[in-house]
């Protein structure tokens, strides 16, 4: 979706703000949300990412990122029926009125020996023999000029520019909601797309520069057939 | 209501919400206290830029491994040990004298965790994200960073499940250098692509 969260080449956000000696966390209850982030397993439906772009626009920029996180995490929890808003409420409001109320804690050992051992399989996906990249490394290419209402990774600043195939990183799943126009297979190639930024910014470009963006195929056709 | 107690209200009603969810989580069996805690410890302690100086330093003195490191960054990363279950695959990018990388993640904030632990809150903002894409050199001069003509700036947009992360340029003057000596040089501003690394004889 075109939402407030596609900000690349987006003017008016004002220079880049450093904090001197900025801790990991600024709150303690954004520690939390981490670890519960992390380790709850509970497939948020939609992906997480998708709860924070639906966001109110008003609301998205005047979040913070463990805001966007706690919002995004809660909002799936309700969605995967594990708890519904009134059930948080209540205990929100108990919280507010007995601020010392005292939580049972579920010591879970071995849940957490299971926790700390996971790991996620390190192999790459790899070219798969059913899947034959259309395209190869020099190939020019054009984003599609397309506008896909759900969940989407191709940014509007790069949709109609032409760039060059770069590298192909094998196959890789599509995590757009709704499948762009013409994509039958989720399973795609992958691969590095090359723009100049004299394509994607014109006249007001900077020198000598590119941007590199990945490039699922069904994002992509030959350059010549807008040409 | 003033600005002030505006900003303690939310902070409070996120910390109360905060607290209601995890109460919640552990109440149903989902999770316990102490499986937050540990993952929170281990970003706390044992995932931070560390890990990435470790590969980095690696790369710098065993071609190798820089080798493995640019053909395949996941195996490469693995073989030192930064494996878990928030690991992505991790593509890593070389500079050179011509050529100068930097990542961003427009869409979100995106970020190469297993190596570079938590992002700081500059490549999470507006402006960073925004920005970086449009005019890569400008922004790059904010971080005191002056790019010669010579050099090409590439920006990686992390808009797929890969994350990114820069193997700095090796600064002169440590030709003697062991590996171990090596990692202290190696800043996460500089794998993040927004630093190059100074010459400690300079």
């Amino acid at each position: 979706m075109d939402g407030i969260h596609d900000m690349g080449g987006m003017h008016g956000f004002g220079p880049i703000v450093r904090e001197e000696n900025e801790p990991l966390f600024h709150h303690r209850w954004e520690k939390r949300v981490l670890g519960i982030a992390v380790a709850t397993p509970v497939p948020v439906p939609g992906g997480s990412r998708s709860n924070i772009e639906n966001m109110d626009p008003a609301f998205y920029l005047s979040s913070s990122y463990y805001e966007k996180w706690l919002h995004s995490r809660i909002e799936g929890l309700i969605d995967a029926q594990v708890l519904t808003a009134e059930e948080l409420e209540t205990r929100m409001s108990l919280f507010r009125n007995r601020p010392d109320a005292v939580t049972p804690v579920h010591a879970d050992p071995d849940a957490v020996r299971e926790e700390l051992a996971s790991r996620r399989p390190v192999s790459s996906p790899g070219p798969q023999a059913d899947i034959q990249p259309q395209f190869q490394k020099g190939d020019r290419v054009r984003a599609r000029n397309i506008y896909p209402e759900g969940h989407t990774r191709l940014p509007r600043y790069v949709r109609g520019k032409a760039g060059t195939v770069v590298r192909f990183y094998g196959i890789h799943n599509l995590q757009d909601t709704v499948m762009p126009d013409g994509c039958v297979h989720r399973k795609q190639p992958l691969y590095a797309v090359r723009f100049d930024a004299g394509e994607l910014w014109s006249e007001s470009a900077e020198a000598e520069n590119a941007v590199y963006l990945d490039m699922w195929e069904g994002y992509l056709e030959p350059a010549q057939s807008q040409s | 209501m003033s600005r002030h107690s505006d900003a303690v209200q939310a902070e409070s009603d996120a910390a109360l919400r905060t607290r209601a969810l995890e109460s919640l989580l552990v109440e149903k069996g989902l999770l316990t206290t102490d499986i937050i805690d540990r993952v929170v410890d281990r970003y706390e302690k044992d995932v931070g830029p560390l890990n990435g100086a470790r590969v980095v330093a690696r790369a710098w003195t065993d071609p190798d491994y820089k080798r493995r490191l640019l053909e395949n960054g996941t195996a490469a990363i693995a073989e030192l040990g930064f494996v878990g279950k928030e690991s992505a695959d991790i593509v890593v990018l070389e500079n050179t004298s011509r050529v100068h990388n930097v990542i961003v993640c427009t869409l979100c904030s995106c970020y190469p965790w297993p190596v570079l632990g938590l992002p700081p809150g500059w490549y999470k903002s507006y402006a960073y994200r925004s920005r970086l894409v449009r005019e890569p050199r400008a922004v790059l001069r904010e971080f005191d960073l002056h790019l010669p003509d010579s050099v090409e700036a590439r920006v990686w947009d992390s808009n797929s499940d890969l994350r990114y992360m820069v193997l700095p340029e090796r600064p002169a003057g440590t030709e003697d250098y062991t590996e171990d000596d090596l990692i202290p040089l190696v800043t996460r501003d500089a794998m993040i692509g927004v630093a190059n690394i100074e010459s400690p004889t300079t």
